[in-house]
């Protein structure tokens, strides 16, 4: 039970627990001996009963008693009666035993192991299930049980959230009522029972939590139930197509060979080996993107079976990014020429989230690719300077526009009551200013609100969001870090909220031919978000950021330039996402903390993963073993990219020895920490 | 009752303490004096216990209003050579009593026992508050049984009732209060607990960070407190009237009879939380004694009895001895009574029932220390002490559909404009064993200045709670389904309205008279006087201080040792 204060025990009763204890220990050796000899005789059995009566928590008494009724039912199969009596004996110890302590696992698991043996009556286990459930409301075993009963039972859905109602009613401060309630409309809401429609009933249940926040904000079950509920409003389960590169109706300039650095123009790609990435962003992770679910129709040649890989750590078949490499040089030249590129997503069913919704609606973009014959070698081996000389981007914003992202999530929504239900709680919770719950939901709601509204009111709110996030941040250092990352996402969403908040971070790059730059520097951010709308870009500058990690970059694969000094990276596993990015060729990670906090090998049983695992040893791994094994972690990373220049000093782990290691690592470097590298 | 039975003499013929009545006040008293040794003989001129307390069926109920019952005795004998005989009179406590039946199969003998309709409503008992304390430190609480109040309600002239929002749960549950006010409400309540808490701390050690309400504020007006919390007026109402059950207006100032202090409504609002959950089968802060009040007074005079306390009923005094040598002060010169049998009998002390009065034409030959004697007995004049209209109606249906226990509530002004006081209504259903199965009892109940102004508070209560009554010839089917809201409300079967005075009770030395019931919902303040008059009977004596019997402190640790049935 809750609110219950431990009291200290008395003289006497710390005897009789003492009594007690004796008493059971020579139960259970008594039992240990019946068990491993394999008795079952009834004396044997009454005394595991004895037992579990006074201990129920003793799993092994409850596993023997499967063993003993197992041993029993293989002589009687052909008397129903006798397998029921024997059955309900199991019940019997069950229930006698929960009267005991109703939060044993053993004694639930067992219960259930009895009735799925389909021979006993489950009309009685809901009104056991009652009488638990009134001593302790909120126990969770009981409402696991309960689920498990009305499964067994048939018992309606509907029924069970009447229940919900009830105990909600008399308490609600009751998380296990909450949740189940949560489960139940789930799978209401998901097989379209008679009238569980979310517009219908997901505004009902908004205005069900509301009268518990108000009634006591300080109470959290209806914070969290209130948390699911938006969640239910702005996600939809069938995955969608949220921005590809290039996108819908673009023009694309593609060279032979790279430009290290970037183009001066935001739609001009070029690569040495001859391909451009197409890129797919979904807005859930999901699996089965392959050459027979999207099709592309293009005079590009050698396309036909492309292979298309999933953006995500190793193993995994799912991912909301998707990457295909497009060939644009083959055998026969086709310099000089404009192909026209369709790509049909979801053509064949097979996209599949990972929550197992599929991705329905077919939707097909259409993109134009240019291909020239040369190169722009003016500044191929120069060294990429961050430092100064950045223009205004002077650009067209029509430029820009091309680089739209689709933004069509709101097409295929019914959007229209989850815009209404979500104005409706923002105009509420407005109404709850002092509470720092208060604020983070009003705070999450007005993002719900720029997610699925339209462009033209977005920027509104996101200053809203920041001042509130900023408010937490102050209010509560304990959530500090989590506030951070949340005005981060905001910030970020806000910057790729229009073109013109774009435009504001784009310049040109006069030391390096006048390439586009997207500089996110000095914004304090913490976390990367809203990748989706930067797919186009090339070079970037995160520098003055309190990042910790690259999580999210990985989708940026165009990205051949970028500058993450000054921020917090402790370590090259930080920068794990970046080895998915096949054209970087520049990366400054300078004055950050790498190395500073060693991983404390004595906490594992191995220092390094490679300190006892047969990894395949290549070259590199062979010729310096040592080194590799003490940085494991920059070598894995650094062994995947295929940089030209690379940044480090001002980290703990610079020095020669590591420089000597990235040589290896990374034979094609040519500048090393401003360096030229004589080869 | 005018066939008395022949009683034997009684014996012994002398007692530390007599008490004449029967009532809550008096059968406390005698279950405390008993259970400290005193010895004690109580009796009541009435076939029943309970005096003004008692639960009675609807005949008995009515010749009690009607003739007040303690009918003047016969001529008493002539005076014993050793005392001066002063005759008592009875002053009625209940005018203007108007009973009507509408429909006439009530009385029948297979209903005649099941009606067990209390003298004293609309009352019940609060599942925190001092008579619950008494009845567990006694021992009385082995019997009774209680049940809980299903639900309690405000109502205005609309008809409609909305229920108290008196807990968490009920807060959420509500449909009436908007979002901004249930968290105004919950934000008052925590305020109230915060408070408590503290002040329960502040009594052990220092607590200085502890949210308390500030001193100043504890003498201001409760009513001003709730607005500058600030609650909106109609939360204010239910506060006031629905939880702290305040009688008079409290935002009219100079008709107030009883402004309330924030310390006292923060009281009773404290009461009424610690009552909600005191006892886990209880539903709320409200329960009711299964059989009716009077099963309390009864409770209480058993308890007495196995102390060794001596009962007769159906035995009026019809005079007081008193010492003709009235040089002695300090007796005050009484000796006993004259029972109707004409036996003498003999005590220290005296505890009357409230309408035990002596007539001015027998003062009027007294020394000025005899007068002193009985000082407690001379009628003032009754109007002084306050009045309390009441209504009993039994009807078919419920003012609620599936409630059957509860208690509604009219706030001053809620019916109509000149209305003075809260007039409460408390519905029973024969789960309490108080009416047949189809039937429920309604209490009424407000404060009034006059007979005339409190009837007519009653009956603009009843007639938005019940249908109007119908001759019972022209009571078919058809005459009633024009109007569906009306056709829904109960039908009255029988109904009694009376209007009863209130007496407090009083030390007088020798002679004391006990309280009359008062016009609360709860007994908290009559319980509050029995304490008070035992302690100056005894010597401020602690009640019941040795029944705390260790057998008694593991029924404690069950369920609190009251019977609630669930």
């Amino acid at each position: 039970m809750h609110g219950r204060p431990r009291k200290a025990y008395k003289p006497e009763e710390e005897a009789a627990s003492a009594a007690k204890a004796a008493k059971l220990r020579g139960l259970q050796s008594q039992f240990m001996a019946n068990h491993h000899n394999k008795i079952y005789t009834k004396e044997a059995v009454d005394l595991s009963t004895k037992l579990l009566e006074i201990n129920p928590e003793a799993y092994t008494a409850w596993n023997y008693r499967k063993l003993a009724v197992e041993d029993k039912l293989s002589g009687i199969e052909s008397d129903p009666d006798l397998v029921k009596t024997i059955l309900d004996e199991e019940l019997r110890v069950v229930e006698s035993a929960l009267k005991q302590n109703f939060k044993s696992y053993g004694a639930w698991h067992h219960r259930k192991w009895v009735l799925s043996k389909g021979n006993s009556s489950v009309g009685n286990e809901l009104r056991l299930l009652d009488n638990f459930q009134k001593l302790d409301t909120r126990n969770f075993h009981a409402w696991n049980y309960r689920r498990f009963v009305v499964e067994l039972t048939k018992r309606s859905e509907q029924d069970e959230l009447e229940y919900t109602d009830d105990m909600i009613g008399s308490d609600f401060s009751n998380y296990s009522a909450w949740h189940n309630r949560s489960v139940l409309l789930s799978s209401l809401l998901a097989r379209k029972a008679d009238g569980f429609l979310p517009n219908k009933k997901i505004p009902d249940e908004y205005k069900l939590v509301q009268n518990a926040i108000f009634t006591d904000e300080d109470d959290q079950s209806g914070w969290f139930y209130h948390l699911w509920l938006l969640d239910q409003t702005v996600n939809v389960e069938t995955p969608l197509l949220t921005s590809s590169w290039p996108s819908h109706s673009s023009r694309i300039s593609l060279y032979a060979g790279c430009s290290k650095g970037s183009f001066s123009k935001l739609t001009t790609f070029g690569s040495e080996s001859g391909s451009f990435p197409l890129v797919l962003y979904f807005d859930q992770a999901v699996g089965g993107v392959s050459s027979s679910t999207v099709t592309i129709d293009s005079e590009l040649k050698g396309n036909e079976d492309l292979v298309w890989e999933p953006v995500s750590k190793k193993n995994s078949q799912v991912s909301c990014v998707w990457v295909a490499r497009l060939k644009y040089i083959s055998s026969e030249p086709c310099f000089g020429k404009e192909y026209k590129v369709k790509v049909r997503v979801g053509n064949s069913p097979g996209i599949v989230s990972s929550r197992g919704c599929n991705f329905s609606a077919s939707y097909e973009f259409v993109f134009t690719a240019h291909v020239h014959d040369t190169v722009e070698e003016s500044s191929q081996d120069g060294i990429v300077s961050w430092k100064d000389g950045f223009d205004i981007w002077d650009a067209e914003s029509k430029d820009l526009n091309a680089l739209a992202t689709l933004d069509r999530s709101n097409a295929q929504m019914d959007s229209k009551w989850r815009q209404e239900a979500i104005a409706e709680e923002i105009d509420l919770f407005r109404e709850l200013p002092d509470s720092k719950i208060g604020k983070l939901t009003l705070a999450r709601l007005l993002m719900a609100k720029a997610m699925i509204s339209d462009d033209a009111v977005k920027g509104v709110h996101y200053n809203e969001i920041l001042e509130l996030y900023k408010d937490l941040m102050a209010l509560d250092s304990s959530h500090y870090q989590y506030y951070k990352d949340e005005h981060s996402v905001a910030l970020l969403r806000k910057v790729t909220s229009s073109t013109e908040d774009l435009s504001g971070h784009l310049f040109r790059c006069r030391n390096m031919n006048n390439s586009v730059c997207l500089r996110l520097n000095n914004l304090s951010l913490s976390r990367i978000a809203s990748v989706e709308k930067l797919l186009f870009v090339q070079m970037l500058d995160l520098s003055h950021n309190e990042l910790h990690s690259t999580e999210g970059l990985e989708a940026m694969q165009l990205l051949s330039c970028l500058n993450l000094s000054h921020n917090r990276i402790r370590s090259f596993s930080s920068l794990d996402s970046l080895r998915h990015l096949k054209q970087l060729r520049v990366l400054d990670v300078s004055h950050n903390h790498i190395g500073e906090h060693s991983v404390d090998t004595t906490r594992y049983l191995c220092s390094s993963p490679l300190s006892n695992s047969e990894w395949p040893q290549d070259e590199v791994g062979s010729q310096m073993p040592s080194l590799v094994t003490k940085y494991w972690d920059a070598y894995f990373v650094l062994r995947d990219l295929n940089l030209k220049q690379l940044d480090i000093t001002g980290n703990v782990i610079a020095g020669d020895e590591f420089s000597s290691f990235v040589l290896q690592v990374a034979p094609k470097l040519v500048w090393l920490d401003g360096k030229k590298l004589e080869i | 009752m005018s066939d008395l039975p022949p009683y034997p003499p009684l014996d012994p013929t002398t007692y530390d303490l007599i008490i004449v009545g029967t009532g809550v006040s008096e059968s406390i008293l005698s279950a405390a004096a008993s259970s400290s040794g005193t010895s004690v003989l109580h009796l009541d001129p009435n076939p029943f216990y309970g005096s003004h307390s008692a639960s009675l069926s609807l005949p008995d109920l009515t010749s009690f209003l009607h003739s007040n019952s303690l009918s003047p005795p016969p001529p008493p004998p002539s005076d014993t050579p050793d005392f001066l005989s002063v005759d008592l009179a009875t002053r009625s406590l209940y005018s203007s009593v108007e009973i009507a039946t509408f429909d006439s199969s009530i009385l029948d003998e297979r209903h005649s026992r099941k009606f067990n309709v209390d003298l004293c409503g609309p009352r019940v008992l609060f599942c925190a508050d001092e008579s619950i304390n008494l009845m567990l430190k006694s021992g009385s609480n082995n019997y009774v049984e209680f049940k809980s109040v299903d639900a309690s309600f405000v109502g205005d002239s609309s008809g409609e009732l909305r229920s108290v929002p008196d807990s968490r749960a009920a807060i959420f549950k509500d449909k009436s209060l908007g979002l901004m006010e249930k968290k105004q409400l919950m934000k008052f309540f925590k305020l109230v607990q915060a408070h408590l808490a503290a002040a329960a701390a502040s009594s052990t050690e220092s607590d200085e960070g502890a949210v308390k309400i500030a001193e100043e504020d504890m003498e201001s007006p409760f009513v001003d407190f709730l607005a500058k919390m600030p609650l909106p007026p109609k939360i204010k109402s239910i506060i006031l009237y629905g939880i702290a059950m305040v009688d008079y207006d409290q935002d009219n100032v100079e008709a107030c009879g009883d402004l309330l202090k924030t310390r006292e409504g923060i009281a009773r609002l404290a009461l009424y939380i610690t009552s909600i959950g005191r006892f886990s089968n209880a539903l709320g802060a409200l329960i009711y004694p299964i059989y009716g009040q009077g099963e309390l007074p009864q409770a209480f005079c058993r308890r007495a009895a196995v102390k060794g306390c001596i009962y007769v009923l159906r035995m009026p005094i019809t005079a007081l001895l008193l010492d003709k040598a009235s040089e002695l002060i300090e007796t005050g010169g009484y000796k006993g009574v004259r029972l109707a049998t004409g036996q003498e009998i003999f005590s220290q002390k005296l505890i009357l029932d409230p309408c035990i009065t002596v007539g001015s034409e027998s003062m009027s030959s007294l020394t000025d220390q005899q007068k002193e004697t009985l000082r407690v007995l001379v009628p003032k004049s009754i109007s002084s002490e306050g009045k309390i209209a009441r209504g009993i109606c039994i009807i078919r249906g419920s003012v609620k559909a599936d409630i059957s226990n509860a208690l509604v509530v009219y706030p001053p002004k809620s019916l109509f404009p000149e209305q003075l006081a809260a007039i409460r209504v408390l519905q029973l259903g024969s789960g309490l064993a108080v009416c047949p199965a189809d039937m429920h009892v309604l209490y009424f109940s407000t404060v009034c200045e006059n007979d005339d102004q409190g009837k007519a508070a009653l009956l603009s209560a009843m007639s938005t709670l019940i249908k109007p009554q119908v001759p019972e010839n022209l009571q078919s089917d058809s005459a009633v389904e024009n109007d569906t809201a009306e056709a829904a409300k109960p039908v009255v079967l029988w109904r009694a309205l009376y209007v009863q005075a209130m007496v407090k009770g009083e030390f007088g030395g020798s002679i004391s008279s006990a309280a009359s019931p008062d016009g609360n919902l709860s007994y908290n303040e009559l319980v509050e006087s029995a304490v008070k008059l035992y302690e100056q009977l005894m010597g401020s004596e602690e009640l019941f201080k040795e029944e705390t019997s260790p057998d008694n402190t593991t029924e404690e640790e069950n369920d609190g040792g009251v019977e609630i049935e669930a």
